[in-house]
Order: structure tokens, then C-alpha cells, then sequence
């Protein structure tokens, strides 16, 4: 049972990566990397450790998000 | 062109560490320093969450370096942003809607405190400095997506961000002093379990926790400019 | 169904690994180029913690219920990547600032352009 949830959580985090490498738009790709990060903190917490699980989704999913979301304003939204 | 010599090149990185995991046994853990934090722990620190002793306690030097390159980017950005004239005449912002105003000015204290208690009981739970100063600063985040027109102020924030940082150098610099060590543990332990036990591992954690929250506000602070 | 157990998270971290580096190197966009970064750091993290844990091991935090050290993770790969997570994030927003600056200077992103331009 343990195996079938970490498997499927893995996958969805590839597809996920693989989605941000892919996509044209920068706002959808910033999305795509707040998801990859979210994942990595649920499975962070699945091998028992909740300090770094509770630094990753602080961190990473809140404050760099906001910060590209400020960058790709202050330049171009759309890759050439 | 480039892709292709990018792809033949990570597939000869995939054969090499395919070959190299296979040899490492997933959840079989032999290794003597983490048994040895792991018993002698709860006696010579006396805080209840033995990761926060390695980061504070044991390793507490790692620590300081990395509070030491955080500075140096927050630092490294304001530069980077400060050769401009700050606006100081307010330009015509777009006001937000009443409901979304009244929400924010209740969702803030709260988060606040949230963020508080993460870092002071960084010792007996889950949490820490950095992760509780994380959290505040997103409650500074919230404040300037909703509530616009208003900034922080300045002085405050740097006066706020060098405090924390000298009250760290400063208890490192007391067990120096009395000549046992740079960051000795010099404050008795207490009682296992309550808020008021090992040593200076609070004080340090309430101090990284201020620091980390103030700069990363920071960071926000310059990084965002105030248009229509 | 046993080499799925026992590989799984170690498939998962070079995953990212391989999926930001591929991205580092071939994309045009700087924007893109940071992003790569930021996902070749979760993709370490991911592979320290997995290196820690121990089957049946339960979490390094002593409390009410749990009062002896019987079959706890290794604590020490959690302390650095307690480390690593704050270092990539000011990293990144440096990297940003300069970014930015970069945009206001030449007016393009792409780094073909950037670098055919002479002094």
C-alpha cells in the first residue's frame, strides 16, 4: 500500500517537471514548479521528516513562487 | 545540434549512477555519528527535537555560515536594485475591494502568530527558525497583495534583521568568553519537555527566527515596484 | 513489485535531476534556465533524505509517547537539507535580481542575442 501511494506521488511529480520544461507561457511553467515543490514535501514527509517537509512548503511553494510570479512581471511572460 | 550532444551526454550520466545506486541499500542506515546524536541527545542538550540539536546544538557553526550567505544576498540585492531614486510621492494605486481589505487586516495578526509560535517551540515540535521565519514573511507577502499603497518601513526592518544577528554572535561569543568554547551550551538544561529547557537553544532559535522573517521581507520589499 | 519498493524515491530524485539539467542546457529563455535550477535542488534534497531513512523507522522527536531512542531515522541528513533548502532560496532570488537587470539593459531575455551583442 505504501509503495502504490509513493509511486503514483513520484509520477505525478515527473509528469509535473516534464510539464515546466515544456511549457511556453512562463506562468503556467511557474505553476507547474509550485506543484513539483508541494509533492516533494508530501514525500518528504512519507520518509519521516517533518522539519524539512515543513521548510519545503513554506519555502518553497509560497516565497519562490511569489518571487518568479515578480520577475516574469517586471520582464517578458512569454518565451520566444 | 545542442540537444543532441545534451542527450547523449546524460545517458552516459544515467548508465554511470544507475551502476552506482544499485549498490546503496535503501533503508538499511549504518552510520555511527547519527546513533551517537541519537542516544547521547536527550541528555546533553535536553531539547526534545534532536534535529533542531544537530542544526543548533552540535553543528551550530553550519548554522551561522548559512545565516552568513543569506545576509550576503539579501544584502547583494538591495544593491543590485538600489541605484534607482525610490519613489517617494505615492502614484494613483488601484484600491482593493472591502472584502478582500477587511480579510487581510484579520488574516494578519493571525499568521503572525502562527509564525511565532513555530519558532519558539522550535525545540519540543516540528518547526524551527527558518520555518516560522518563512511564515512570516509570507504574512508580510499577503499584506501586499491585498492592502496596496502601503510599505514597510525601512529602518525598522534593517534595525530588526542586525539585532537578531548579533544576538547569535553575541550568546556564541559569552561561551567564549567564560572558556569552554564558541557556542557552548552554557544555560542549565531544565526540565525534559517544557518550554524552559535546553539551554540556549530558544534564544537562538527565537533570534535566527526574527532574522530569517525580517530578511526575507526584505527581499520582497525591493523586489517588488509599485505601478498602475 | 520489489524492485519498484526498494527504487522507487532513488528513481524519482535523478528524475528531477536529469529533468533540470536537460533543462539547463538547452533552453533559450533565462527564466527557463532558473526554473532548471530550482528543480535540480529539490531533485538532491530528495535523494539525501531517502539515503536517511531506515524501514520502520519513525520520526527523530522525542515526546509524551515516545521516550527511547527504538528505531528512529538518521537525524544528520535532515540538518542538511534544512541548510541546502535556505541557501537555494536566496540563490534564486539573487539570480532573479540579476535577471531583471539584465532585461532593463538589453531588452531581450534570450540568450542567443545576449551574447552575439559586442561591447
Amino acid at each position: 500500500m505504501n509503495v502504490i501511494i509513493a509511486t503514483v506521488l513520484v509520477l505525478v511529480m515527473l509528469v509535473s517537471a516534464i510539464a515546466a520544461l515544456v511549457f511556453k507561457d512562463l506562468l503556467n511553467a511557474v505553476i507547474a514548479l509550485s506543484v513539483v515543490s508541494l509533492i516533494a514535501a508530501v514525500i518528504f514527509y512519507l520518509l519521516q521528516a517533518p522539519d524539512v517537509a515543513m521548510a519545503e512548503a513554506a519555502i518553497g511553494a509560497a516565497l519562490v513562487t511569489a518571487i518568479f510570479i515578480i520577475a516574469i512581471r517586471r520582464t517578458k511572460r512569454f518565451e520566444e | 545540434m545542442r540537444k543532441i550532444i545534451a542527450i547523449v551526454l546524460l545517458a552516459v550520466i544515467v548508465m554511470g549512477i544507475s551502476l552506482a545506486v544499485r549498490e546503496i541499500p535503501f533503508g538499511k542506515t549504518d552510520t555511527k555519528v547519527g546513533e551517537y546524536y541519537l542516544n547521547e541527545g536527550k541528555e546533553e542538550t535536553g531539547a526534545a527535537n534532536i534535529v533542531t540539536s544537530v542544526v543548533v546544538n552540535y553543528r551550530g557553526f553550519d548554522t551561522l555560515g548559512e545565516i552568513a550567505v543569506l545576509f550576503t544576498a539579501a544584502i547583494g540585492l538591495g544593491a543590485v536594485f538600489g541605484s534607482r531614486k525610490k519613489k517617494k510621492d505615492a502614484e494613483e494605486v488601484e484600491k482593493s475591494s472591502l472584502i478582500v481589505y477587511t480579510g487581510c487586516r484579520f488574516l494578519f495578526p493571525v499568521i503572525l502568530l502562527v509564525g511565532a509560535y513555530i519558532f519558539i517551540h522550535g525545540h519540543l515540535t516540528p518547526g524551527g527558525g527558518f520555518q516560522g521565519g518563512a511564515v512570516v514573511a509570507s504574512a508580510f507577502l499577503l499584506m501586499y497583495l491585498t492592502c496596496r499603497g502601503k510599505r514597510i518601513r525601512d529602518k525598522s526592518n534593517k534595525v530588526v534583521e542586525s539585532l537578531g544577528g548579533l544576538i547569535f554572535v553575541g550568546i556564541g561569543l559569552v561561551g567564549l568568553i567564560i572558556g569552554k568554547g564558541f557556542l557552548f551550551n552554557f544555560l542549565p538544561k531544565g526540565e525534559f519537555l517544557t518550554l524552559f529547557s535546553g539551554g540556549i537553544i530558544p534564544i537562538i532559535y527565537i533570534a535566527i527566527g526574527f532574522k530569517v522573517g525580517a530578511e526575507l521581507t526584505g527581499v520582497l520589499d525591493n523586489i517588488i515596484e509599485e505601478s498602475k | 513489485m520489489n524492485f519498484l519498493s526498494q527504487y522507487i524515491y532513488y528513481i524519482g530524485a535523478f528524475g528531477l535531476f536529469f529533468i533540470g539539467l536537460y533543462t539547463m542546457l538547452t533552453k533559450k529563455n533565462l527564466i527557463k534556465v532558473i526554473i532548471g535550477l530550482d528543480i535540480l535542488d529539490t531533485g538532491v534534497f530528495l535523494f539525501l533524505i531517502a539515503i536517511g531513512y531506515s524501514s520502520g523507522g519513525t520520526a527523530p522527536i522525542f515526546s509524551k509517547s515516545v521516550t527511547e531512542t527504538g528505531n528512529m531515522v538518521d537525524p544528520v541528513p535532515q540538518a542538511l537539507v534544512l541548510t541546502g533548502i535556505v541557501i537555494g532560496v536566496s540563490v534564486l532570488a539573487l539570480a532573479l535580481a540579476l535577471a531583471i537587470r539584465l532585461y532593463e539593459h538589453y531588452g531581450t531575455l534570450n540568450l542567443r542575442k545576449i551574447k552575439e551583442q559586442r561591447w
